[in-house]
């Protein structure tokens, strides 16, 4: 059990050192890091069923006594996320071998984004506020490079924005760290959720807020979000398509993390609501004004962290297992949705909607494809996307929260309407000409398209197991909610 | 010498994020370095009291220690700060090789969606050249 | 011209500091369990010596052969994570630590902790990535602005 809470972080870094070792070798580099993203995605599920069946477990690092060393802490709902990032993360590495923008600047690709899947990786595991910081620059770091990768001029403006907002989040979870620390003695976070309830209600309240600000700028929710639209989508689109997937997942899993386990309540939070209602209003609106595929998908994401704050903002085990069953649709969702728009890309040779159409006659499979993951964004039965939303709005009806299930109701309506307009504007009509398609490679397109059509089917096996998953969403939940056996397993190491 | 170490940890962050707001790159970088090194401080400063160097003599008992654990985790900010600030200034190194501006420019989409006579000219150069780089992919 | 690019000053200079810097980066290295110091210190007084070797090299002579500076980093990050592993084979946590004395001929009793080979993973890293810097300076990155399509204004 020590050993196999530790390899979903400690297989990704080592094949990050061998893919270095292997730069000049393009075959044997690529086939490391696939290798070791497989055996990550094996360890995440065999850990998955390990903790489903034996529940919270809790392992020392270091030899040091937990509450001054690091523990490493394996619950349902960071098994439940680690499990789904880590097939998007394969997914997506599967892709990028047979896209030219990471296929020939793939030396350093490679390493990068393994150092990234190790961060991911970390975040989730990880029982210790400082090491999350750590974990969060581990990733960051990999994804600042991800983003410059290849220094092209409309790179490099928005990447910085990009940068500059994450240090300062970044600088802001130091001095949030620094004041936790100097309030209670201690980062591990079993021994702070004791601590932090000593304190004065107001100190209390201030350091729940400045951690939420530190988290929702990762995640991007209003007012926070305007860095994400102009930065996500310049870079290649695997790059894109795991950080729109990812990135900012983990910034919400470190808001539900903190906020369940830190700061619990017992009764729905307005503010948090009132977070969630407008980031999803404001994102969709964002969406619903933009010309281009990527930049509409890129605003979509940031409507789409509403649904699950808005989830997290009732502090019932109904609410939060919504929120962590409709992260999980989401995070394939997404991460398809980008990836199909990269083979547009390649076959159409640009995303703006004006200059791209009939890709349906040109290309069925991808257009079926598109179909299937944008109704279920936008949250159609039977897919995946309506069982979650659902599922928040039952939970919010529980709760006497009307005003936010309208504002939901009414943000699924425009995100049906901004996923017809690419849907008409690109898919279909007549199949344009004059722009000569970028890839002529057949081979790539292949894996390319294999890989994405992988990820839909999931959304689709999510949508089928549905039942299931949801029990575990809610025993996730309600041990978030409860705390116990988060705490016994750090306190009993 | 609390009061000098909070008053030096305020006027960094203050200087920082005064610096932050310039539309100079290398002055949001200067900033970035001062809030850095801020927060770090605050980190030392959440450890309490300084002491004797905690582990480095063994004939200074426990009780004389300075907290080890902020001390720790600041030289860990510090490398993760100072490493994110490089990366920063190579990047906008490379952005000043590609424009010779060190200007942060108005953001292209905002102009785009903004009404078609308050788009200057010089935004309008810069979406053609966008535009050229698009139709080049 | 050539001559009154080269400085001598800074040559006969770098070849008096340069062999002592990294002298100093290996005491740093070692001393790091129980002194100030440590791997990445270490790497970093290694890396200055580099890039004073650099900076005084001729500018008009044969260029300074590049290193593999990606393999240092993958051979520390490498050792890095062994050494966090190992400790498991030891029976302890991951990363762990734990030390051997040895009794050498001249040194006498020695200490020698499970750090050290992290904190080298640590030093070949840093090492590595200022080798990097060093060359990708080296290569004129000035002149990339045309390539990438755009002229400078």
């Amino acid at each position: 059990m020590r050993v196999l809470i530790a390899l979903p972080i400690l297989i990704p870094m080592t094949a990050s050192a061998i893919t270095l070792l292997t730069m000049r070798t393009g075959r044997l580099q690529r086939a490391v890091s696939i290798g070791a993203s497989a055996a990550t995605l094996a360890a995440s599920v065999a850990l998955l069923v390990r903790i489903e069946a034996e529940g919270v477990t809790a392992v020392g690092v270091g030899g040091w006594a937990p509450d001054v060393g690091i523990a490493l802490v394996a619950d349902l709902f960071a098994c439940l996320l680690l499990v789904v990032s880590h097939i998007a993360i394969f997914s997506v590495l599967v892709y990028s071998v047979g896209h030219p923008r990471t296929r020939d600047s793939g030396t350093v690709f490679h390493p990068l984004y393994l150092a990234m899947t190790a961060g991911v990786s970390l975040a989730f595991l990880t029982g210790d506020l400082f090491n999350l910081f750590v974990a969060f620059e581990i990733l960051l770091t990999a994804s600042y490079a991800l983003l410059t990768l290849g220094g092209r001029r409309e790179q490099i403006r928005p990447a910085m924005t990009y940068i500059v907002i994450s240090l300062v989040a970044s600088l802001l979870f130091i001095t949030a760290i620094g004041l936790i620390y100097a309030a209670t003695g201690t980062v591990n976070l079993a021994k702070l959720a004791v601590e932090l309830e000593q304190l004065p209600g107001d100190v209390r309240t201030a350091l729940g807020l400045l951690l939420l600000v530190v988290f929702g700028t990762k995640a991007a929710v209003f007012p926070l979000f305007f860095w994400l639209p102009d930065s996500y989508p310049t870079a290649p689109s695997p790059v894109s398509a795991v950080f729109a997937g990812l990135l900012t997942k983990v910034g919400v899993y470190a808001i539900i993390r903190s906020q369940t386990l830190l700061f619990p309540r017992d009764e729905p939070w307005w503010l948090l609501s009132i977070v969630a209602g407008t980031t999803m209003f404001i994102g969709v609106l964002g969406a619903v004004a933009q010309q281009d595929m990527k930049r509409i998908l890129s605003f979509h994401i940031v409507s789409q962290i509403g649904y699950m704050i808005m989830g997290v903002a009732l502090f019932s085990v109904a609410g939060v297992a919504a929120a962590i069953f409709y992260l999980m649709h989401h995070i394939p969702v997404k991460t398809s949705l980008f990836l199909l728009e990269g083979i547009v890309e390649q076959t159409a040779g640009s995303s703006r909607l004006d200059r791209v159409s009939g890709i349906a006659r040109s290309r069925p499979v991808v257009a079926a494809l598109f179909m299937i993951v944008a109704m279920s964004l936008a949250g159609i039965p039977p897919l995946s996307g309506f069982i979650g939303k659902f599922a928040l709005l039952q939970a919010s009806v529980e709760d006497d929260q009307w005003i936010i299930v309208v504002v939901a109701l009414v943000v699924s309506i425009l995100t049906l309407f901004s996923m017809t307009k690419i849907w008409n504007a690109v898919f279909w009509g007549q199949p344009s000409t004059g722009l000569a398609p970028l890839a002529s490679n057949v081979d790539s397109h292949r894996s390319m398209l294999a890989a994405t059509a992988g990820l839909v089917m999931l959304t689709l096996a999510i949508a089928a197991g549905a039942g299931p998953l949801y029990d575990l969403s809610e025993r996730a939940a309600t041990d978030l909610l409860i705390r116990g056996p988060y705490l016994d397993a750090i306190f009993s190491l | 010498m609390s009061l000098i170490l909070a008053i030096t940890i305020g006027a960094l962050y203050a200087i920082g994020t005064y610096a932050l707001f310039d539309r100079f790159l290398s002055r949001i970088i200067i900033g970035l370095a001062l809030l850095g090194h801020g927060s770090v401080l605050m980190l030392l400063f959440a450890g309490g009291t300084p002491n004797e160097p905690p582990f480095a003599d063994s004939s200074i008992s426990p009780e004389e220690f300075a907290d080890p654990l902020p001390q720790a985790l600041a030289l860990t900010a510090i490398v993760i700060t100072f490493g994110v600030l490089v990366f920063l200034l190579a990047v906008s190194y490379r952005s000043w090789t590609l424009t010779h501006d060190d200007e942060v420019e108005d953001d292209l989409e905002d102009a785009r969606l903004a009404s078609d006579d308050r788009v200057s000219h010089s935004v309008e150069r810069e979406l053609s050249a966008l535009d050229e780089d698009l139709e080049e992919r | 011209m050539s001559h009154s690019r080269r400085t001598m000053l800074l040559e006969t200079g770098a070849d008096l500091i340069v062999p002592t810097v990294m002298v100093f980066s290996l005491y740093l290295l070692f001393a790091g369990h129980n002194q100030p110091g440590g791997g990445f210190i270490a790497g970093l007084v290694a890396g200055a010596g580099l890039a004073v070797r650099t900076l005084a090299a001729d500018p008009d002579g044969e260029p300074e052969p590049v290193w593999a500076s990606e393999s240092l980093m993958g051979l520390g990050l490498l050792l890095a994570t062994a050494t966090a592993i190992a400790s498991w084979f030891a029976g302890g946590q991951l990363l762990e630590s734990g030390s051997v004395v040895w009794n050498l001929p001249i040194l006498g009793k020695v200490k020698i902790f499970s750090v050290l080979a992290f904190d080298m993973g640590v030093f070949l890293v840093v090492v590595g990535l200022v080798v990097a810097v060093l060359n990708g300076l080296g290569t004129s990155v000035e002149n990339e602005g045309d390539v990438a399509g755009t002229q400078p204004r």
